[in-house]
């Protein structure tokens, strides 16, 4: 059964990126680079509208499925994607990096994300998986004069393909043993039959390989340095929409052909959840790059959103989707004001470079001041419903240890989050930045402002998060 | 006035009044000069209206009050559920009567940045009552650990040389407590399905759980309180948070830790409870007796000031794990009355810190010949520490010794102590300090106390005499919440007795 209606939105983008790819094409290379940015943007909203729209359902002979979960992880993608593409757009020009293919290329790899998330097979799990990695690999490499950035770049590409082997091979193992790369037949084979030695081999290579594209230790290697050497736009995009399509693979992998064998691969995540955030927390302490410094901390954030998927029930889904909904807000204004760190045209990006802005920029200071309260997960403010909903889904499936280890890291990393605060605050100041782009203060006010009135109004967000998980546990 | 949402009012008008303050734009005097004011007026509004909690509370119940519950996250089952019972209530007007004193101390001694200072006050003081008054243990958390952001702003931005080292210190240690406490909240919820407190309370725990949560909470509560071995924190804060963060955070942060133990512990988990007595009466006996002759050899003014908090809180703990009415009730004032008294004693510090700007005990002496109405007030309040007959710090500590002989001889001994060693450092400071001959160049014209500085000790003095020579006014409030609890803590304690004997037949 094709059923292309089910995969409307991601036919659109396919479409809509290569008639984008054409214009730039004929109009000549840089002229064109807002509007086919502006025109990228435009065409993820649309495919937004078209995911929230849809009836959604199975497609392609059960390769492609867009069930609620599916649509609430597609939803967060392309608000990061879109937001991500309208924050690269000034710098790109500032930096002469203002090729055509810079949109396009991010239009692609927000395609193979929505795909992945659909995916409801090993082959278009490892198709989307693939669109996805191909194109960020290019544009991490993007600005190629820059040794930098090409260093970065090669080293995404290298470590990248070695996990992209190991899914395919944990792949070809599972489906040497179950017999099929379909997941309900999967699901079936394992519930029935249990879990083969070599099932379990193929699941721990798919685990390995998943963990490298959301970066969680110990296979966070590369994120460091790429976040570090990519440009500082690029670096944004990496930090939200390929992380959350990321995890979002990861739990639909997890809970979907291996839904019956939670307590064969529960030890497994718990084991990189709590690898995750200690590494995350520990290694950021002496970090002096604001970027290096975010790279540690998506570290220890996916730690934390692996928790709610350690606890393997449908709240710890729920909380998940929750921390990765309040993930995408926080990281996309912290990076609003890392890309506003400017001075004398040229961009800074040590920590200290924030010296005394309250004094300087007091607005500015004060909302990276409460991005960081939320990252560190205080309340009042978003950051702690996140924690607050992963550790809870951990408390409720007995995994106490897991909640205790994960929080006292929570500790050690509010350290480094209030050392930028302490930077800002109680610093003297050095000279200000320059003014910011319109485009990046509105990104950072409206970031503020959500994670401020979250408390207030949760329910949007939490509720949605529950009707998403519920799709992904058959109810 | 039931209709009123009185509570709501109460916590979040600070919130509005700081939303006011971000607002104000201009000339920079003028922006200090406007924010003074409306964080004066916003927080003297506040009091007002908590002062109808007092006159419509009534004293004959041990149910809450003034209850507001709404619909929150219905999915998790919480819900914004406020309300406040004899032993909430005072605190809720501690916190809002020292907030708008804090804020007329900072008048001219902050003179930088003073838009923020205010807001943050503002916010502390919504976190505060917050806490205070809410009656489901996520909210509750939520206010809990809020506190903690504006403090650390306070500390950081008008602290002293040291306030990076000592703001930080608060944070995580206090953050650390906090979280452990997360845990058995969570574990809380999962037990008995809601984070509703008053059905908690209800609620029974095994005693294998009690046991874990219970450490849990001890460790939030134990470093906010604090108790020794714990409280090193508190030292540094006092001496590098400026004089009206000091104030605050003995007058009623320190309170948070041991409220929490009367609100959650005890009616929570009274089995637990019973088992760490001896623990918290170990751990309390050394804080009184070790940080009385560390106060002894401090050459800090508010460092000795701090010591001695952690010595009379010491007392606090002790009254609570009495489990008896006495020791309940007496621990419930001496936190009150400590809140008023120490609050008043940073001032005293403050006060002089703002004409010579140093803390050094040495720098002083002889200040009775230049500042008489200093030197009277000052001795007020010093009277007041050591627990003179009459003031608001008697009442206090011979309840809580009451109780504690009623439960424990020795501990009550070893409890007395701690008075005479307090009034030990209280009359050594004292001395040091205000009398003496007037050797010090600077001091020589140094003026008394400006009519300001009177209008901010006047209401204190009032309150810590009421407190002394009319208790009841503020017991009567508290009788029948407490008398509550101690019921409660001894059916559970009779009943899990009984089972035990059933078990051992």
């Amino acid at each position: 059964m094709l059923n292309l209606g089910a995969a409307l939105p991601e036919i659109f983008m396919a479409v809509a990126s290569l008639a984008l790819l054409m214009l730039g094409v004929f109009t000549g290379k840089d002229r064109s680079f807002r509007t086919v940015s502006w025109a990228a943007v435009g065409a993820m909203v649309i495919a937004l509208i078209l995911v929230i729209t849809g009836e959604g359902g199975a497609a392609f002979s059960g390769q492609f499925l867009a069930d609620p979960f599916a649509r609430f992880c597609k939803v967060l993608i392309l608000i990061g994607s879109a937001l991500g593409v309208i924050m690269s757009m000034k710098f790109a020009e500032r930096e002469r990096m203002a090729r055509f293919e810079f949109p396009i290329l991010l239009m692609l790899a927000t395609l193979g994300m929505m795909a992945m998330v659909s995916a409801s097979d090993m082959l278009s799990l490892y198709v989307g998986l693939e669109l996805q990695s191909l194109a960020l690999y290019v544009v991490a490499a993007i600005r190629r004069d820059t040794v930098r950035a090409t260093e970065s770049g090669l080293k995404y590409f290298v470590l990248g393909s070695i996990a992209s082997g190991m899914l395919l091979y944990g792949m070809s193992m599972v489906y040497g043993f179950t017999g099929s790369t379909n997941f309900a037949v999967i699901s079936d084979a394992v519930s029935n039959g249990g879990l083969s030695v070599g099932t379990l081999v193929g699941l721990a290579f798919i685990f390995a390989g998943l963990c490298f594209k959301v970066s969680a230790a110990p296979f966070h290697m590369w994120t460091p340095d790429v976040y570090e050497g990519a440009p500082t736009p690029v670096t944004a995009f990496f930090a939200v929409a390929p992380k959350i399509a990321g995890l979002a693979l990861f739990v639909r992998v997890a809970l979907g052909p291996f839904a019956h064998v939670v307590a064969d691969w529960q030890q497994i995540i718990v084991l990189v959840s709590i690898l995750s955030m200690v590494w995350g927390s520990f290694a950021a302490l002496r970090q002096n790059n604001i970027k290096r410094l975010m790279a540690y901390s998506s570290i220890g954030h996916v730690g934390f959103a692996l928790v709610g998927l350690a606890a393997g029930t449908e709240a710890g889904v729920q909380a998940v989707l929750v921390y990765l909904g309040i993930y995408l807000v926080m990281n996309i204004g912290t990076f609003a004001v890392i890309l506003s760190m400017r001075r004398h045209d040229r961009m800074v990006e040590e920590i200290a470079d924030l010296s005394g802005l309250s004094r300087t920029k007091p607005l500015m200071a004060a909302v990276s001041a409460l991005l960081m309260f939320s990252m560190a997960g205080i309340p009042p403010l978003a950051g702690f419903f996140g924690k607050f909903y992963v550790f809870k889904a951990a408390v409720d499936s007995g995994l106490i240890t897991l909640a205790v280890i994960g929080l006292v890291t929570s500790v050690v990393s509010a350290y480094y989050y209030l050392r930028v605060i302490k930077v800002m605050y109680f610093d003297e100041p050095v000279e200000g930045f320059d003014r910011n782009g319109t485009e990046l203060n509105v990104i950072m006010a409206v970031a503020t402002i959500i994670i401020l009135v979250f408390a207030f109004f949760p329910n949007p967000l939490t509720d949605s998060a529950a009707a998403a998980a519920s799709a992904l546990f058959g109810h | 006035m039931s209709e009123w949402p009185i509570l709501s009012i109460i916590t979040f008008l600070p919130l509005l009044g700081a939303f006011f303050i971000l607002l104000i734009r201009g000339e920079e005097a003028n922006v200090a000069r406007n924010s003074r004011w409306v964080a004066l007026w916003t927080s003297g509004f506040t009091f007002l209206a908590s002062l109808m909690l007092w006159i419509n509370f009534d004293t004959t119940t041990a149910n809450f009050q003034f209850v507001e519950k709404a619909e929150w996250m219905p999915g998790l089952n919480v819900s914004y559920h406020m309300g406040v019972d004899g032993i909430s209530v005072l605190f809720v007007i501690l916190a809002t009567f020292l907030t708008p004193i804090c804020i007329l101390s900072a008048w001219e001694a902050v003179q930088k940045r003073v838009k923020e200072y205010m807001i943050a006050f503002l916010v502390l003081e919504t976190m505060m009552v917050g806490m205070f008054s809410s009656l489901d243990a996520m909210l509750f958390y939520i206010f809990f650990e809020g506190v903690l952001i504006p403090m650390f702003i306070i500390i950081g931005v008008w602290g002293g040389p040291r306030r990076v080292y000592a703001a930080f210190k608060l944070f995580l240690y206090t953050l650390l407590g906090s979280v452990l406490m997360l845990v058995a909240l969570m574990a809380m919820y999962f037990d008995a399905g809601t984070s509703d407190i008053p059905t908690l309370m209800t609620h029974t725990f095994s005693y294998q759980a009690q046991l874990w949560m219970w450490l849990a909470f001890f460790a939030s509560f134990a470093v906010k309180v604090p108790m020794w071995p714990v409280h090193t924190w508190l030292p540094d804060a006092h001496v590098e948070a400026p004089t009206a963060g000091s104030v605050i955070l003995a007058g009623v942060l320190l309170k948070m830790g041991g409220y929490g133990f009367l609100r959650f512990s005890l009616p929570m988990l009274p089995l637990a409870s019973e088992t760490f007595a001896p623990l918290i009466f170990t751990l309390s006996i050394v804080a009184i007796i070790y940080t009385s002759l560390v106060a002894l050899a401090q050459e800090d003014m508010k460092k000795l000031i701090a010591y001695s908090s952690v010595a009379h809180m010491g007392i606090v703990t002790v009254g609570a794990f009495t489990f008896n009415q006495h020791g309940l009730e007496g621990s419930i004032f001496q936190m009150l009355s400590h809140g008023v008294v120490s609050g008043a004693l940073f001032l005293c510090v403050g006060v002089v810190y703002d004409r010579i700007h140093t803390r050094e005990i040495d720098a002083y002496g002889g200040l009775v010949h230049r500042m008489p109405g200093y030197a009277v007030t000052f001795m007020f309040f010093t009277m007041a520490s050591v627990g003179l007959p009459g003031t608001g710090g008697f009442v206090g500590e011979i309840m809580t010794l009451l109780g504690a002989f009623e439960a424990n001889t020795w501990v009550a001994f070893f409890a007395s102590t701690g008075l005479i060693l307090g009034a030990a450092y209280a009359l050594y400071l004292y001395r040091r300090i205000v009398f003496g001959a007037l050797t010090k160049e600077n001091l020589k014209n140094i003026l008394d106390m400006s009519p300001r500085e009177w209008l901010l000790f006047a209401p204190l003095i009032i309150v810590v005499f009421w407190m002394g020579i009319y208790p009841s006014s503020f017991l009567d409030i508290m009788h029948a919440s407490v008398l509550h609890l101690v019921n409660q803590v001894e059916t559970a304690q009779a009943a899990a007795a009984s089972a035990a004997q059933l078990a051992a037949n």
